[in-house]
C-alpha cells in the first residue's frame, strides 16, 4: 500500500481512538448532545462535518501562506461559513425534514471547536494532502462517537434505528413490547447523551490507561 | 482440618477467609463474612479513636428505623387497593384501624407486592457492588444496605420489576461507582434511582393510576380504579377537605409511593435517628423551617388575592402551609434522604443552609409544577450538588473571621503572626 504512508495512516486513525476529538479532547460536545437522539441525524451531522472539515482543511492549507496572521481567524470563519451554507442548502433541497430536525445545529457547525481547532492546529502548518487526511480523520473520530451515541439513544429511547421499529411496535405491543418492555424516555433528553459520552470516555480510559490525565 | 465437624460455623468461615486472602473473589466473600460476624481482625498499630459505631452499625440503625415504615406500607398498600375498588364500585368506606386497616388481607397483598421489590432492589444493587468490588479489588462497602431499603419505599407499588432493576443498575453505577463508591458519591443513590425512573418511565411514575395496585392494569376496563395523591388533587385545583382528614394524612392512610405516606412514622424514625446520633437534627429542623417558610409565603400570596381561584396554582398555593409537611414525600425525604451524611453538607452552619433550601425548594417545585407536584427528590438532588459549595463558603467564612481576629491579637510579633496566618489558611 503505497497510497498512504504510515504517517499518513496515523493522521486518519489517531483521531478515531487515542486522540478522539470528543472523548479525549472533549471538543464539539454541544452538537453531540443536541442531535444524537436519532441515528439518522447523527449520521447526517457526521457526514456534514466530514465534508466541511475535509474540504475546509484543504482550502486553508492552500491559502496558508497567503493569509495574513492577524486576520486568519476571520478567513477561517469565512471558509467554514461558506462550506456550512453549502451543506445547509443541500440538506434543505434534498432532505428537508431532516434539515428541520437538525435545525440550527447545521449552522452551528461553524462554531464547532473541532473545525476551528484543526484549521488552527494543523491546516495552517501542513500541506493540502496531509491537511485533508487530518480533516477526514478528525471528522471521522467525531462522527464515530456521534453514531455510537445516536445508536444507543435511538435504540433505547425510541426503540427504532434509522426510524425502523427494530424492537417491535410500542402501540400495538408487538416484538419486545409484548413482554412489557417500554422505551426509556430518559434517553431522549440531552443529558442522556452526556451520560453516554461519559460512559464511552470511561470505557476507553479503562482500556487504555495511558489516556488517563494526571491531576 | 476445616472438615472437622466440631468446628463452629464461625470458625470455619474464618479459616476459609484466611485461605481466600489475596484471591480475586476475596472481597465478595469478606462482605458475606462481615455481614454475619464481626471481623476477627484487630488493629495492628495504635488505635486512637474507639467507637462502637462502624459503618455497618450506622447502616443497620437506619434500616431499623425504616422497618416500621415498611411494615406499615404493606398494610397501606392493601388498604388503598381495596379502598379504591370500593370507591369505584360506589361503596362508601370508613377507615377503622383494626376493622379494615390492620387486617391480614391487606398485609398479605402488600407483602406479595412489596417483597419482590425489596428483593430486586437488594439483589441487583448488591450484585453491582460485588462486581465492582471484585474488579477493583476493594472490600464491599456497606453503603448499599440503606439505599436498597430506601428504594422500595420511594417507588409506586406497581413499578415493573425490570424497570426497577434497570434503574438500580443506573443509580449504583452512574450515581455511585463512577465517583469511587460508597462515601465518594455526589448524589444520593436512592434518589438517583428515583429520578431515573421518573424521567425514563414517566407513565409509571406519575398520574392518578400508579399509586394503587392494579391502577394501571385496569385502565380502560369497567373495573378501572384510581388513587390520586393529595398533591395531585390539589394540582387540579380540587379541595381535599372532604376526601382525606388531617389525621389520615398525618398517619399515612393515603395513596402515594410505597413508604412515603406516613408522616407519623417518618417522625418516629427521625427521632430515633436523632437520638441515636446517626442523622443530623440540624438538617431536619431547618428543612421543616424552609418548607414552612415557603408555604407561608404562598399562603400569603393566595390570601392577599394576588392569585385567584381561577389560577392553576390556587389549589396548591392556598393549601395550609403546615400541611405540606404531612403530604407527599416531604417528611420521608427530610428524615431519610436529606440527612444522608455523604451527600449532605458537613459543616454545622452549612447544614442549616442546606436543610432550609431543601424544604424551601421542595415546596416551591410542588406548587409551581402542577404537572408534577412532587418536587422533594429534585430539591434534594439539587442541594446534593450544592452541598460542597455551601461547605466551601462556610469554611472560607470561618477562616476569614478567625484571620480578622488574629489581626487584632497583639500577643505575637508581626512576623510570628504572619506565619500563623499562613498556617491557618493552608
Amino acid at each position: 500500500m503505497a497510497l498512504l504512508s504510515k504517517k499518513d495512516t496515523n493522521l486518519i486513525l489517531d483521531p478515531l481512538a487515542d486522540n478522539n476529538p470528543i472523548t479525549i479532547q472533549v471538543l464539539g460536545i454541544c452538537s453531540a448532545l443536541a442531535i444524537t437522539a436519532e441515528l439518522k441525524a447523527s449520521v447526517v451531522m457526521a457526514l456534514s462535518v466530514i465534508f466541511v472539515l475535509g474540504v475546509g482543511n484543504v482550502v486553508i492549507s492552500f491559502m496558508r501562506n497567503m493569509i495574513p496572521n492577524k486576520i486568519r481567524i476571520i478567513v477561517q470563519l469565512i471558509v467554514v461559513a461558506t462550506l456550512v451554507i453549502i451543506v445547509d442548502q443541500v440538506l434543505k433541497a434534498f432532505a428537508y425534514e431532516l434539515s428541520k430536525t437538525l435545525s440550527v445545529f447545521v449552522g452551528l457547525i461553524i462554531t464547532n471547536c473541532i473545525i476551528m481547532g484543526r484549521f488552527e492546529a494543523f491546516a495552517l502548518g501542513n500541506g493540502p494532502w496531509k491537511a485533508f487526511l487530518d480533516g477526514i480523520g478528525n471528522a471521522l473520530g467525531y462522527g464515530v462517537i456521534l453514531i455510537i451515541v445516536g445508536f444507543f439513544r435511538e435504540l433505547l429511547g425510541s426503540g427504532t434505528l434509522f426510524g425502523f421499529k427494530v424492537l417491535g411496535d410500542p402501540v400495538t405491543k408487538t416484538g419486545l413490547y409484548a413482554t412489557g418492555y417500554e422505551n426509556n424516555g430518559f434517553m431522549i433528553i440531552p443529558p442522556a447523551a452526556l451520560i453516554v459520552v461519559g460512559i464511552i470516555i470511561w470505557l476507553q480510559r479503562s482500556k487504555n490507561r495511558a489516556l488517563i490525565e494526571e491531576n | 482440618m476445616s472438615r472437622d465437624k466440631r468446628l463452629t460455623f464461625k470458625k470455619r468461615l474464618h479459616i476459609i477467609k484466611h485461605k481466600m486472602r489475596g484471591k480475586k473473589m476475596a472481597p465478595a466473600f469478606n462482605a458475606f463474612h462481615t455481614f454475619l460476624f464481626s471481623p476477627d481482625e484487630t488493629t495492628h498499630n495504635g488505635s486512637h479513636v474507639r467507637g462502637a459505631d462502624d459503618l455497618k452499625r450506622t447502616m443497620n440503625t437506619v434500616i431499623m428505623s425504616l422497618i416500621p415504615i415498611l411494615v406499615f406500607s404493606m398494610f397501606n398498600t392493601g388498604y388503598q387497593h381495596f379502598a379504591a375498588i370500593d370507591a369505584a364500585a360506589g361503596v362508601s368506606r370508613e377507615l377503622s384501624l383494626f376493622g379494615n386497616f390492620f387486617t391480614g388481607e391487606n398485609f398479605w397483598l402488600g407483602l406479595k407486592l412489596i417483597l419482590p421489590i425489596v428483593i430486586v432492589s437488594y439483589g441487583v444493587g448488591l450484585l453491582i457492588e460485588f462486581i465492582f468490588a471484585v474488579i477493583k479489588g476493594h472490600e464491599v462497602e456497606e453503603g448499599y444496605l440503606v439505599t436498597g431499603m430506601l428504594v422500595p419505599l420511594i417507588v409506586p407499588v406497581d413499578t415493573p420489576l425490570w424497570m426497577l432493576a434497570v434503574a438500580v443498575v443506573f443509580g449504583v453505577v452512574i450515581g455511585k461507582e463512577v465517583f469511587g463508591g460508597t462515601g465518594m458519591n455526589i448524589l444520593n443513590p436512592a434518589l438517583t434511582i428515583r429520578a431515573f425512573l421518573f424521567f425514563a418511565y414517566p407513565t409509571w411514575m406519575s398520574g392518578d393510576k400508579v399509586w394503587v395496585h392494579q391502577g394501571m392494569e385496569r385502565t380502560g376496563t369497567p373495573d378501572a380504579i384510581s388513587g390520586e395523591t393529595i398533591l395531585g388533587y390539589l394540582a387540579q385545583n380540587n379541595s381535599i377537605d372532604e376526601v382525606y382528614s388531617v389525621s389520615d394524612m398525618f398517619f399515612g392512610f393515603i395513596p402515594g409511593s410505597i413508604g412515603e405516606t406516613s408522616a407519623f412514622l417518618c417522625l418516629l424514625g427521625g427521632l430515633f435517628l436523632v437520638f441515636s446520633k446517626i442523622a443530623s437534627w440540624r438538617i431536619m429542623v431547618s428543612a421543616v423551617i424552609g418548607a414552612l417558610a415557603m408555604g407561608l409565603i404562598f399562603n400569603g400570596v393566595a390570601d392577599a388575592g394576588i392569585i385567584t381561584e381561577s389560577s392553576n396554582f390556587y389549589g396548591l398555593m392556598s393549601f395550609d402551609f403546615w400541611k405540606h409537611l404531612i403530604v407527599g414525600g416531604l417528611a420521608f425525604g427530610i428524615v431519610f434522604m436529606a440527612t444522608d451524611p455523604v451527600t449532605g453538607s458537613q459543616t454545622n452552619k452549612g447544614k442549616w443552609i442546606y436543610g432550609f433550601l431543601i424544604g424551601f425548594i421542595s415546596v416551591m417545585i410542588r406548587v409551581f409544577n402542577p404537572a408534577y407536584p412532587e418536587g422533594v427528590f429534585l430539591a434534594i438532588l439539587l442541594m446534593n450538588v450544592f452541598a460542597p459549595t455551601i461547605d466551601h463558603y462556610v469554611i472560607r467564612g470561618n477562616v476569614r473571621r478567625r484571620m480578622k481576629r488574629m489581626k487584632h491579637a497583639r500577643i505575637y510579633t508581626p512576623a510570628a503572626a504572619k506565619e500563623e496566618l499562613k498556617a491557618e489558611t493552608v
